[in-house]
This record gives C-alpha cells, structure tokens and sequence, in this order.
C-alpha cells in the first residue's frame, strides 16, 4: 500500500453557492430517482429523495398460480436479478410448508453468492467509480508510474507501462474523436476543473483500465451463476419445493463453476479490494460524511430455509450506531407510512394490513414526494445493505466478517467509527464480497460431497394448500428484502415486497423522521452546484436499485404463520 | 482482440494499421459479427464498410418502465464485448444505467445526441394512463421523451418484451396502461428485439444490420409480422431443443423429482412453452466467452421455458407450470 497513501487527508472543497440542487435523472442506478436538495453556504439543508416509476407489480399478481409469483417478482429488478425469485419462492415454500433437500439449499446459496459476487464488482467499477475516479484526467498519467504503483497494490499483478498507455490510447481516441459516448458531460468535466476530484493522475489511470478490466469479468461472474441458474440476468432454475438444474450435479458443470467463480474471487482480492482501499486512501474525508443512525440486517446463506439462525451472516438490528447491543430482528415490528408518498391517507400500516390508492401530486409537492413508501422498524427509519450487514455481523462476532473489517480498518489506519460514513458504506460492500467470495468453496464442497455419497435430489413434492400464508426473507446485495403471500382458493390472494431501496431510499414517514439516504446527504458540501458529484457519492453508496421499491398492495389483513423467524 | 474504428472520422482503415491492427484482423472481426447475426462471411465486407463509415451514427438508450435486466443483458455480450462495443463500434451517446452524467448534464447530453444523426434503442415499456404520470425523467414523462426521440431516429430498436410488447407492467390488469414502442408509434421505423431479458447477440446482430442499413442503404434485416429479424426468432425453442427426440419418442418428465426429470426428458408436461415461442435460445443459449456458445439457458437447467418473447405471454403462457391449452 505504500505507493497508494497520500500524504495528508484532503479536505473536501465546499463552494459557496445557496440554492436549489436537483438530480433527475440520477444515472448509473437501477430505476428513476430525483434528488432535490437545497445548498446554502455550500452545504446541503434540506433533501428529498423521490422515486419516479411506479409499475403495480402486487395489483398484476393477484388471483394468479403462486408458483408462478417468482417469474413475476424477478422482474422488479434486472440488476439485483435472482433476489426476488428467490424471496418469492421461498415465501411460497414457506405457505405450502415444503422442507427443501440440503442440495436445493446448496445450489440456491451458490447462485446467491455468484449475484454478490457479480453485483458488488459492477457496482464498485461501473456504477460508483466514476464519482471518484477522473477518466479525463488519465491523460496526464505516466503508464510507467502507473503501472508502479498499480503492482505496488498487489504481489499477484503484472501490469506493464504497455498496457497502461494502451487504456490512454483507447480514452485519447475517444477524446479527438469528438464522440465521447458515455463520458460525455460527466462531472469531472469542464473548462474548469471541478475541484471534488482529487486522485493523482496516475491513480485515475489505473482506476480506468480496471474499470474496463471489470467488464470483462463481470461476464464470468455472471457466466458462473448461469452454470447453476440457466441464465443472467433472470435466472430460471428455482421451483417452489427445490431446484431443477440436475445438468449442473455433473462433474463437469461443477468444475466449469469453479474455474469461472476462482478466477472471479482471485480478481476482487488482487484488484477490487486493493482498489477500493487505494481509492479510499485519497478521499479519506468522506469517512465523515454520509453517516446514518440505525442498521439491520436478515442474514443470508440458510442450512435450513426456515431458521433465520441457520444462516451463515447472522440477523440483527443495531439502534443510534451501538454495535454493543445488537437485538433480534422481530418482523412484527415493520410498518410502512405514507404520510409522504404519492398515496391516499397517512396512516402507518404493517405490510398485511396495508391499504393504497396511488394518488399524484406534482413535482413542486415538498410534503408529498415519491412513489415510494417510507418503512419504519420500531419506528425508525433504518439503513439495510452492505454496511447494516457487516455491522451486524461485526457486533455478533462473526469470525470471518471480524477479520474482513479489521483487515479493512488497518489498511486505511482509521478506526470502527470510520465505517459510519459513505467511504465505510462503500468498503462494507467490499469486506461483504470478500467474506462470501471465500465461502463459495465450502458450499461447493458441500454440495459435491452429497452427490458423491450418493443424494442428488434437488426437488420435495408439495401440494397446493386451499388457503395459507407465507414469506421470505432475502439479505440481497442491497440489503434486506421480504415478499408475503396470502393464499386463497389455489390463487395468491395478495402478495406484498417490501424491498431493501425503500428502507435505504423512501421518503419521510408521518413523524418527519427523513429516510436515510435523505440523513446521509444533509450536511454534504458541494463544490459546485452545476456538477454536484458529492450527491452522487452518497446517493451512489447506496447502490439504489428502485423499480422495485416502488408499489402497490391492496392486503385485508393476516400475519405471518408457520415462519420461525427466531 | 481489441478494435478501435471509425469514432466519425475518415481514414479509419489508415488509423487502425498505424496501431497494429491488419486488414485481416478487423476482417475477423467483422466476421465475427455477420456469425453473431447469422449471417454468412460473405457479409462481413458490409459490416465492415459500416463500422469505418464517416457517417456512423450515435446511439441513444431510452430507459421507460423496466427493470435494468436488458441494460444488464447487453452488459454480457461478448462478442464483441461491452467495452468494444460501446467505444469502439458504436458511440452511445445517452444511456443511463453506465453514462457518467447525471441531472441536467444528463439531459444536455441528449439533447445534444439528437442534433446529429441517431439510432435509437429503447428499453422498457411506456406508461399511457393517466398523461403518463407513472414515469418520470428529469420532470418530463417517459411518453414525452420518446415522442422528442423516437420520430426523429434513423430507426428504434425495441429491446426487451417490456419495449416491444409491453411486458410485465403491461400484464393483466395493466394498471398504468403500458404498451410497447410499436403500438405507441406506429409510424416509426421499428425493428422488435423480444425476450426477457434478450439474449444480447440478438441486438448485436441488429444494431450492426440497422448500421449497415442507415450507412450503406442496405435494406433492413427481414422481419416477420411481428417485427422481429427471421434469423434470430424465425423458428421455436422447441424445433432446435436438445430435449426434442424425447419428445418426439413420448418420452416426458412428469414431476420435478422423477428419474425422467434427472435423466433429462422432454419438460412439456411441466408447462414448457417452447413449441409456442419462437427464439434462438437453445443454439445461441445465454453467457458466452468470446466467440462460444453461451454456458446454459432454462432447459438444460431443467426448467420450463416460460416463453418470455411472446407478446402477452405473461397472460398467454400463464400457469407456467401446466401445459399449455
């Protein structure tokens, strides 16, 4: 690490400009968001965060084959892609009581960890890099530096001068081209420079190569989980009562998986993660900004579906930052308000005995802003995703996770408190790739072991109920994620998401409590309004994925049965 | 092999031997392209002469009702990769899941797109109730903006079941009353690219034939009556499925656990849709590397096809799990 340390931790440049600063579209996210924020002296007062699409995906679901509700639900999102199948799948496993073979179980967890691998390595490189990273400013780099202080970073890279003056090559063509295609415009362009960058050119130049390094990657992370899942995005291999991939039992299927899902894990630990600390290295300020107060997480990757205890990153809820209690996570305690939202009433409801009526105002609206609703737990709004996870995990002891965050912590030579803040949002989804990308192997050694002793089933036969209820808890990339089922006559009666970008993203609730990407963007300087890079960073560390976050339910009333939560 | 054209400027050929890259190379390249299209060799000096065009045009991106799944598809292409794609074949000059710019750079950047020649693609469905209300960009609605973009594109490449037929927001009860591109704009040059998502070689294939037809006046790719290329939708699933002799020897898998299941048998009487959609999934298949074949698609991995580049198909095709009436 040495090359990458600066010499003294910049201070983010804040300009003076007061007045109205709005973002719509936000790009490089899943989903129509705006963000609508009020500067004065510089610095952010006031936010709104506002979600601009709304499909109905719960009107469409009603009085159709629950079998069919994972098909459905998978198209909230093609960029979490696999998460919602998977919630709904279990939430009806859950209502007609399957217990799923130990195989099923297996090949669902290893399709899960491909999606985080896959999802957090897009998400670091092409989503959010480009806040940081000036692709502009690469120009000016020596390859031979670069190359240096890229192989500096890790013992397992061989970067040359060479390839580094290629990427130049390859951005210097683009730039006398006139066509800088989805450059075009960006934040860290201008007549003047826009003092929010601050990496060395050489830093800039390494960051782009590894920007179109990832892209490459990205289809073998991706190529691996379609081994098990058919296809990405929208996998098609989970059934309500197990798997169907038999094909993917073969030794050599397993062998393709691992060949793929070893090169993948070798790329975060030798580029992704000691990218991510060489970057963070250089905005060690944001360690300050970006903060938000309370956390939860469901855990994730079962031995058994029903036991959320089962699951290899635990569950648990931590209030106003004190990682000294973490407390049970209680679904009971979920209400969603629309006091705020673009809905009828202003009553807070759980989920089952939600009622909605979309109902929009306009734009200009301040006291109602959004199609999405805004979730409370006990009250609180809370922050779900990588960093919820691993504070979660961090609190519980969680071996791996304890060694992955001290690992983290020591290398940027700041302390825990570091990690309540945009930079410690963004390592967290690093430290949760790198903890789950070094469990791949022990659950494929699990599920090779099963076939060898002779069990390769994949599938429990189930019958329909007349009327149940279920529900699935997912911990998606983004964060905690629950489909409900009612069902009736054979036919799903009602089907409610509650989705991890509402928790993150939504709205004010009927007590004026602000959501928290709305918390983490008060106070946030900006340096000059017509590019306002620093909302990016925030709203991006989030990783807002939101088509999903956006919906209706038309529920009577009923409650979780059959559902061992704790 | 990396290949860097014609970025609008004349005297690409000249500039790609100045850095390395022979005539013979790019060739390869462009051969590349006509096998992901299913066209012969013989097609590769046209893709060619297109690629290193003066007049190549610029592409705009339209995000409507979707869910990203077909911005993420084309992300795995790998023939050519995204990389080439986006920098070096085409310049995508507005797209909002990967572009840099946000907010009001973002929309300057479309609107500048629009004052040169453009091709447009568009993703995701558009939301008719109410004036449109239910999709917003940048305060305009999503309807607004394909009526700025679609009539003045060279021609619209609908992506996705969301975009070409409406898709899933579009299915019963409809609520926001989405439709497809087609339906919208009748008048326009539109060419259907269906699936959910798409396998991305399908809108390789086109973008480069929609190239090729704006630069070199060739005619546009054949379409069927539903506006989809023959060469990538001209047959089922099921007349190119490894699974097909067993269905033509009565050979079935009646439950998800049953020896027939395991051993690979014929998926219709577990609701497989392939003899009704018409898609080159199971010999294109989906996750290539490079050149190859993709790594898996829903059959090989013992599950139904569902039919998603059918129009309607999640009325039509519904329940998935019973054979089709």
């Amino acid at each position: 690490m040495s090359g990458s340390k600066p010499q003294a931790i910049p201070v983010t440049p804040k300009g003076n400009f007061s007045g109205p600063v709005i973002v719509d579209p936000v790009t490089r996210i899943e989903g129509h968001l705006r963000i609508d924020a009020t500067v004065e002296n510089g610095k952010i007062v006031d936010v709104r965060s506002s979600s601009q699409l709304f499909r109905g995906l719960e009107i469409i679901l009603k009085g159709r084959d629950p079998r069919d509700a994972q098909h459905f639900t998978q198209r909230s999102c093609g960029v979490c892609t696999y998460v919602h199948a998977l919630a709904s799948t279990r939430a009806v496993d859950n209502a007609v009581k399957v217990k799923i073979p130990k195989n099923a179980t297996i090949m669902r967890n290893l399709v899960m960890g491909s999606q985080f691998l896959h999802d957090h390595i897009v998400h670091f490189y092409h989503l959010h890099a480009l806040d940081w990273v000036n692709v502009a400013n690469a120009l000016k780099a020596d390859p031979a530096k670069t190359a240096a202080l890229s192989n500096s970073l890790s013992a397992n890279r061989k970067e040359t001068a060479a390839d580094f003056k290629a990427v130049q090559d390859k951005v210097g063509a683009l730039v006398a081209s006139g066509k800088l295609g989805i450059f075009t415009n960006a934040y860290f362009l201008g007549e003047k420079k826009n003092e929010a960058y601050y990496l060395p050119a050489e830093a800039d130049l390494m960051a782009t190569k590894h920007y179109l390094d990832a892209l490459h990657m990205q289809v073998k992370a991706a190529r691996a989980m379609a081994i098990f899942g058919a296809k990405n995005p929208h996998t098609q291999f989970t059934v309500v009562g197990g798997v169907t991939n038999y094909d993917a039992l073969k030794p050599e299927r397993v062998a393709e998986f691992k060949a793929l899902t070893d090169e993948v894990i070798a790329f975060i630990k030798d580029f992704y993660i000691p990218d991510l600390l060489a970057v963070a290295g250089f905005y060690k300020d944001w360690s300050k900004i970006g903060g938000t107060t309370n956390f939860f997480s469901c855990g994730e990757f079962p031995t058994d579906e029903y036991d959320l205890n089962s699951r290899f990153l635990p569950q648990g809820v931590i209030f106003k930052r004190d990682i000294a209690k973490v407390q049970n996570f209680d679904p009971k305690l979920i209400k969603e308000h629309v006091a705020h939202s673009w809905y009828v009433g202003d009553k807070a409801l759980h989920p089952y005995d939600g009622v909605t009526e979309p109902k929009y105002t306009s734009l200009k609206d301040k006291d109602r802003y959004s199609w999405m609703k805004a979730p409370r737990y006990a009250d609180e709004p809370m922050e779900t995703g990588p960093l919820a996870t691993v504070l979660v995990a961090f609190a519980r002891g969680h071996k791996p996770t304890v060694d992955a965050v001290n690992f983290v912590l020591k290398q940027l030579n700041v302390g825990p408190d570091a990690l309540f803040s945009t930079l410690g949002r963004t390592a967290a989804r690093g430290i949760e790739t790198l903890v789950i990308a070094n469990q791949m192997q022990t659950w494929l050694d699990a599920l090779v072991g099963n076939v060898k002793a002779g069990d390769s089933e994949l599938y429990t036969p189930w019958k329909m109920p007349q009327e149940a209820e279920g529900v699935g808890f997912v911990q998606a990339p983004r964060g905690m994620l629950s489909h409900w089922i009612k069902i009736k006559k054979g036919k799903i009666e009602n089907f409610q998401l509650v989705v991890p970008s509402t928790w993150s993203l939504g709205p004010r609730c009927a007590n004026g409590k602000l959501g928290p990407v709305e918390e983490a963007l008060m106070g946030t300087p900006i340096f000059d309004p017509a590019r306002p890079v620093e909302i990016l960073r925030t709203v991006h560390s989030f990783d807002p994925c939101i088509a999903c976050g956006v919906h209706v339910l038309d529920a009577k009333t009923g409650k979780t049965a059959s559902f061992k939560v704790l | 092999m990396k290949v860097s054209v014609g970025h609008g400027l004349s005297g690409a050929e000249k500039r790609l031997e100045e850095r390395g890259i022979s005539r013979r190379h790019f060739m390869k390249f462009c051969g590349t392209i006509a096998a992901a299209m299913g066209m012969g060799p013989a097609f590769a000096p046209k893709i060619a002469a297109a690629l290193t065009s003066d007049k190549r045009p610029s592409v705009i991106w339209l995000h409507n009702a979707e869910c990203t799944g077909c911005s993420e598809s084309i992300l795995r292409t790998a023939a050519p990769y995204i990389d080439t794609l986006i920098l070096d074949v085409i310049s995508l000059e507005y797209q909002e899941t990967i572009m840099a710019a946000a907010g009001e750079m973002a929309e300057k950047a479309l609107q500048d797109a629009m004052k040169k020649p453009y091709l447009c693609v568009v993703e995701g469905a558009i939301p008719m109730k109410d004036g449109g209300i239910y999709g917003m960009v940048g305060g305009h609605t999503m309807l607004d903006i394909c009526k700025k973009v679609i009539p003045g594109a060279l021609a619209t490449i609908a992506y996705g079941t969301c975009a070409t037929y409406g898709g899933v927001q579009a299915a019963k009860p409809n609520p926001t009353d989405s439709k497809g591109v087609d339906e919208v704009f009748p008048k326009a040059t539109i060419i259907n690219v269906p699936g959910c998502p798409p396998n991305p070689a399908n809108l390789v294939g086109t973008v480069v034939a929609a190239i090729a037809t704006v630069v070199d006046k060739k005619p546009l790719p054949k379409l069927d009556d539903l506006k989809r290329p023959v060469v990538f939708f001209g047959e089922t699933v099921h007349d190119k499925c490894e699974r097909l002799p067993f269905f033509e020897k009565d050979q079935f898998a009646p439950a998800f656990n049953s020896p027939e299941a395991k051993k690979g048998y014929c998926l219709y009487k577990l609701g497989c849709k392939g003899p009704y959609t018409y898609n080159n999934c199971p010999t294109k298949k989906f996750n290539p590397l490079d050149k190859g074949v993709g790594v898996n698609w829903p059959v090989q991995a013992g599950h139904p096809c569902i039919g998603c580049s059918e129009p309607k198909f999640w009325d039509t095709m519904s329940p998935f799990y019973e054979e089709q009436k």
